[in-house]
């Protein structure tokens, strides 16, 4: 982006924002809904970040020794999968608080993921493919803001099939009602437990792929600091969309363009305030909570099971 | 009675099997998990060096332990404590430099007040937003600390920026004559005393003071506190701030006492080691200190598992975490099975547990 937005003088900014926004999103997207799924079901996994770095970290080693970033997203996927269960299980034991626990997740997941990524750091492993949307275009500004990832539309289509299921089919009418009330799931005869299992791995899931985004795709490589929070922030987004997964949408695409905004500016020739600038989106986060958030009322839309909101 | 050994012995319990799975997974990586532990052992509690070197980082895990567990008194999980630490020694370096004047015992107390002063500023922040405006404290707190970290490097590499440190970014270093000195009796600076006292005290107040009454019932009861006449609020802010004093305090020690500026490696994680530290205490000041000398003492052992196994440096981070899920997954064993086991064995009824079920 940086040579695209020296052509361009000022205006590559908002350009850059733009692509950015596009390309930073993602791994927000995915992990905003994958914990979506899982508040939904009452519970509240905050070791996504873990998760997600161990995710990128298995991404990036399978693709490495198959070759195929392909196989790398489903051993993301899986080692997603994997730590969702195991929030899962340790959080249905009796007395087990899940924030505390999606703590040690937290630093369960990223120091699994630097042991095991070690050797990784060094040697290039293939990456996804994108698609080229801006082929109309003949700048080549524009043909890199519209280089788009695959993850980002199977977001987008995972989003509105969300938001379709959870109002219209059973499985995500059961969803709500365990999430809303466990008794009254248990008056209409749910069993809980295996929809807060499922809930919770999927999310695993998709903040397992989210990490495969960040190794595979932008930044594109494997490091001990390759995540700045995402899975953190998503969380945070997911209150702020106010459990609707169309909202996770625009709320990601909200912070991939502050995410965007302090390598853009740098892109143009403001060195000062570099890292000022790549706080946005924590500050933007901070902002619109304190906006959002009341401490009257619950919040709208919230599930009524989640420890999160009550106070 | 029985419950104290309980509280002791359920903890304890967790942590071995968590060394276990632990030797399995090293061994799985093809390690000798037999040397690993002594050289855990060696590296962290085998020498007098080591002694030092573990003490060294317990002084500073001790008071972000504290960061931790005084919130939690209050029933808040604030897990930004690095952001505090990072700031408060930013603060600590900036006074450093600017009361050059004054004598150097009152130029010290004031770095370590002006330290304290911003950590608890920062997060009794989170401790607003969490009363006034209903946001979770949990992420609040890591935002925070995640905006804390980007202005100590915006400080570091831009407006405070030391000319002459080039290869390292740091503020103007603090004169020589205002660094602190050593623990009497220690080969280790005064901020091991400093974290023991101010654990001490906490757990003084916490347990023989209407002060630490008032905080249970806040974080046990908020509706009844409100009932009770206690500003719920007030509360909570304060039991932040007290936190955000003891992180940020961490961080003017490492500066003026370590470091001797404020830079990157003021960022190294005490502060999020501290949520592990005050868990496995209970959230109990006093068994923050053993605590803090034992995850400092595995901390320790790092490098010399680096050196002489060729070992990533994040086994201890592994071993961290396992400890850390072993604990919490422990507490469910807390309370009735030990009692039904009890009855039945001798025949004895305990009282049940008060407090939260």
């Amino acid at each position: 982006m940086n040579e695209a937005a020296q052509s361009l003088g000022w205006w590559g900014v908002p350009l850059a924002v733009l692509a950015g926004a596009i390309r930073v999103s993602t791994p927000f997207m995915l992990v905003s809904l994958g914990e979506c799924i899982t508040e939904k079901s009452g519970r509240i996994n905050l070791g996504l970040e873990g998760i997600l770095v161990l995710g990128a970290m298995a991404a990036y080693g399978t693709s490495l020794a198959t070759g195929s970033p392909w196989i790398g997203l489903w051993a993301a996927a899986f080692a997603g999968a994997c730590l969702g269960l195991l929030h899962a299980i340790l959080c249905s034991l009796k007395r087990v608080n899940d924030i505390a626990i999606g703590i040690a997740l937290m630093l369960f997941g990223t120091g699994l993921a630097f042991f095991l990524g070690k050797p990784y750091i060094q040697p290039k492993a293939p990456t996804l493919p994108s698609i080229p949307l801006g082929f109309w275009s003949d700048s080549p500004q524009i043909r890199a803001a519209l280089e788009i990832n695959p993850l980002f539309p199977a977001g987008i289509l995972l989003a509105i099939f969300l938001h379709w299921a959870f109002k219209n089919t059973g499985w995500g009418m059961r969803l709500r009602i365990v999430g809303d009330s466990a008794d009254a799931a248990r008056a209409l005869g749910y069993r809980i437990l295996p929809v807060r299992f499922v809930a919770t791995m999927l999310g695993g899931v998709l903040a397992g792929l989210g990490g495969a985004f960040l190794s595979l795709y932008y930044p594109g490589s494997w490091n001990e600091s390759l995540s700045s929070g995402q899975g953190m922030i998503a969380i945070a987004l997911v209150i702020f969309a106010r459990w609707q997964p169309m909202r996770c949408v625009w709320a990601a695409l909200l912070f991939g363009g502050a995410g965007a905004l302090g390598p853009a500016l740098q892109g143009a020739g403001v060195t000062s305030g570099y890292h000022l600038f790549n706080a946005a989106p924590y500050v933007l986060t901070l902002l619109i909570l304190i906006v959002s958030c009341s401490p009257k009322r619950a919040l709208q839309g919230a599930p009524g099971e989640l420890s999160l909101t009550r106070s | 009675m029985h419950a104290s050994i309980e509280r002791l012995l359920v903890p304890i319990g967790a942590v071995v099997i968590a060394l276990m799975v632990f030797a399995v997974f090293v061994s799985m990586a093809g390690y000798p998990p037999l040397e690993v532990f002594q050289l855990i052992y060696k590296g962290g509690f085998g020498s007098g060096f080591s002694w030092n070197n573990t003490l060294q980082r317990a002084a500073p895990l001790i008071l972000t332990g504290l960061a931790v567990a005084l919130p939690a008194r209050a029933g808040l999980v604030i897990i930004g404590g690095e952001g505090a630490l990072v700031l408060g020694g930013l603060a600590a370096a900036i006074f450093g430099n600017y009361v050059l004047q004054t004598p150097t015992l009152l130029s010290q107390i004031l770095m370590l007040l002006a330290g304290a002063m911003v950590g608890a500023g920062w997060i009794a922040l989170c401790g607003w937003m969490r009363h006034a405006r209903g946001i979770n404290e949990t992420i609040s707190s890591l935002l925070m600390a995640y905006i804390g970290i980007a202005l100590l490097n915006h400080f570091v590499e831009g407006p405070l920026k030391d000319p002459a440190s080039l290869n390292k970014p740091s503020t103007m270093p603090i004169p020589t004559a205002s660094m602190l000195g050593l623990t009497p009796g220690f080969d280790v600076h005064i901020g091991l005393l400093i974290g023991v006292v101010v654990a001490v005290v906490a757990w003084l107040v916490l347990r023989f003071t209407t002060l630490g009454f008032a905080l249970k019932v806040v974080g046990g009861n908020p509706r009844a506190a409100q009932l009770a006449g206690l500003r719920v609020g007030v509360w909570l802010i304060a039991a932040c701030a007290a936190g955000g004093a003891c992180a940020g305090l961490a961080g003017a020690i490492e500066v003026a006492a370590v470091h001797g500026s404020a830079n990157a490696s003021l960022i190294s994680g005490y502060g999020y080691a501290g949520i592990l530290i005050a868990f496995m205490a209970r959230q109990n000041p006093l068994a923050v200190v053993p605590v803090a000398m034992l995850i400092g003492g595995i901390g320790a052992a790092g490098g010399m598992l680096q050196r002489r196994l060729d070992m990533p440096d994040a086994t201890v981070m592994v071993l961290q975490g396992m400890a850390f899920i072993a604990i919490l997954a422990s507490e469910t064993l807390m309370g009735s099975p030990w009692r039904k086991i009890a009855a039945r064995l001798w025949g004895i009824e305990i009282p049940p547990e008060k407090g939260k079920s």
